[in-house]
């Protein structure tokens, strides 16, 4: 036992995939992505819109059954053991997954008896859950009345009451307000700090991927185009004064214009008129 | 941290973090505690808003009193010695659930356009308790209709039967047809995805449901082609029970259980088929 153990170390590899595939008819979203995460980690998946970010988030989150390949979140395979996946994840959708019809403090309840918290705790859990979110106030009031940063407040606090071992979350702070951004970047990090929970996010802000992610993956056609941590991928391209967004431009630039379906558009323009 | 340490390792050498579930009896506690939940949550939101239950009491209100009292001053429809305000007064009950659940899948619609329904397909939540919990949730809503149809046949004078026992088989009933037709929406919004089109066919098969039952003329006056179609409408074995529970007359035990067993089989199908479609809303 003691062996075994000793392989293993040192890196905790929390979730990793191996060829993942996934394919809608001639199309494929997602090419034989191969990547791993450590325990701790931000990691970043950045790319135009149609790049396959949202699919492979689906993929994880066992809402979408890959085409091919393999792929382990802590420790569970995502076909195989999804049940036991959901227990240990907690997923922020893009779009606005929060209910406007219940008030937060319902929003959290619901969830905190789908997860099983102990009806003793459930309370506590919920109000302390309020009140790292600042929704301590609002708790009572029904969320359409919520502005956009606070309902992705309350949608991490819903994904994260049950204490997640790593935590998706499909564009974070698309359609908000830059203040608004700040303060969910803060609680974000304040998260990973207290609870040292692995976040993995998609994003296509460069400015998001550089305040947050330890390491980021820039995908391509549902390949990556390059992997690293925000200062190696701007040091790949010869540095001085390069952005991320240089490297952006530079590993996708060129779907910058044709990336993205009409649904997908639309949804976002939805998703960001209703946050607005 | 203890949360790292926790089955936090990769590939097959890892023991996974044991499962919390003992055995079959926790395992259904917990299904039905997430039933609970799910049936707990859509209640909340009535309670935030119950307009809708109350302007779904119009249509019941202008059958009984439009139709139902000019159908029986000029006796067309033969129901014996029944008066046919009597006669029709469950089956608008039965109407009432029909249309109060019908039209309910669209809600998953809505959802998935927000996003709402992959957070709970990505939460540990069987699915049939999902669907379920909805169902139960549309039963609620039938009984808001049960009280409003019970209200206006007592002041129409309709002869009711306030057994307690037969008021308890009318709830159940309510509920049961309720969860069947609710459940049937939603396959059906699960396999047309939009809003559009779900509410072309929810309106294609309301009224050959409602026509093509006992709920306001007896299935003896119908051709035989109607019969046939008749005899396998879940609504008809809904309005035969409300009908004999709710005036009492004629009331046979075995018809009864005949009813409820046709509408439980027909129910638990339909929830098994929802809880297999629903993953594919979020797809």
């Amino acid at each position: 036992m003691q062996a075994l153990q000793h392989k293993q170390a040192p890196a905790r590899v929390t979730l990793a995939t191996e060829g993942l595939t996934r394919r809608f008819g001639a199309l494929t979203a997602v090419d034989a992505l191969t990547l791993s995460v450590e325990a701790g980690e931000v990691f970043g998946l950045l790319g135009p819109n149609g790049a396959g970010k949202s699919t492979v988030i689906k993929m994880l989150t066992t809402l979408l059954p890959p085409t091919a390949g393999r792929a382990h979140v802590a420790g569970f395979d995502i076909v195989r053991q999804a049940a036991e996946v959901r227990r240990v994840i907690g997923y922020v959708p893009q779009l606005l997954s929060a209910d406007g019809t219940l008030t937060g403090y319902e929003n959290l309840l619901v969830f905190a008896r789908l997860y099983e918290l102990p009806r003793h705790e459930r309370d506590q859990r919920i109000h302390e859950a309020l009140a790292f979110m600042n929704l301590a106030d609002v708790a009572d009031h029904l969320v359409n009345t919520y502005s956009g940063g606070m309902i992705r407040r309350l949608e991490i606090a819903q994904a994260t009451l049950h204490q997640p071992q790593v935590l998706f979350l499909d564009e974070p702070t698309v359609g908000l307000d830059p203040l608004a951004r700040e303060v969910v970047w803060d609680h974000l990090e304040l998260l990973r700090a207290e609870m040292g929970t692995t976040i993995f996010l998609t994003t296509h802000y460069m400015d998001e991927a550089e305040r947050l992610c330890t390491r980021v993956a820039i995908m391509h056609l549902g390949k990556v185009a390059a992997i690293g941590t925000p200062n190696d991928l701007k040091a790949s391209l010869g540095g001085g004064e390069v952005t991320l967004d240089d490297v952006f431009v530079h590993y996708a630039g060129d779907t910058l214009e044709s990336g993205g379906s009409y649904r997908e558009t639309a949804r976002t323009r939805r998703t960001v008129r209703r946050l607005g | 941290m203890k949360l790292q340490e926790r089955g936090a390792r990769f590939g097959g050498l890892a023991s996974p973090a044991p499962s919390r579930r003992a055995g079959p009896l926790t395992g259904l506690v917990l299904f039905v505690a997430k039933t609970l939940a799910i049936a707990d949550m859509e209640v909340r939101k009535l309670r935030h808003d119950p307009t809708e239950l109350l302007t779904r009491s119009v249509q019941p209100a202008l059958w009984l009193l439009i139709f139902g009292e000019i159908f029986t001053h000029i006796r067309a429809i033969p129901t014996g010695s029944m008066p046919y305000l009597d006669y029709m007064a469950p089956g608008i009950l039965a109407q009432s659930v029909l249309f109060i659940a019908i039209f309910s899948g669209i809600a998953i619609i809505w959802e998935r356009d927000l996003g709402i329904v992959h957070k709970f397909l990505a939460s540990p939540t069987p699915r049939t308790a999902l669907v379920l919990g909805k169902a139960l949730a549309a039963g609620v809503r039938g009984l808001s209709q049960a009280i409003i149809v019970y209200l206006l046949a007592w002041v129409l004078g309709v002869h009711l039967n306030w057994n307690p026992l037969a008021l308890v088989g009318v709830v159940g009933f309510v509920l049961l047809g309720a969860a069947c037709f609710s459940t049937f929406s939603l396959i059906i919004a699960c396999l047309v995805k939009t809003r559009e089109r779900f509410m072309g066919i929810g309106q294609i098969l309301t009224m050959p449901l409602f026509f093509a039952s006992n709920a306001i003329y007896p299935i003896a006056i119908m051709p035989a082609w109607l019969q046939a179609i008749a005899l396998v409408n879940p609504l008809t074995y809904e309005v035969d029970g409300l009908r004999a529970l709710m005036l009492g007359s004629g009331l046979s035990l075995s018809v009864l259980a005949l009813d409820f067993v046709v509408l439980l089989v027909a129910t638990t199908v339909l929830i098994y088929i929802g809880g297999w479609l629903y993953p594919r809303v979020a797809v």
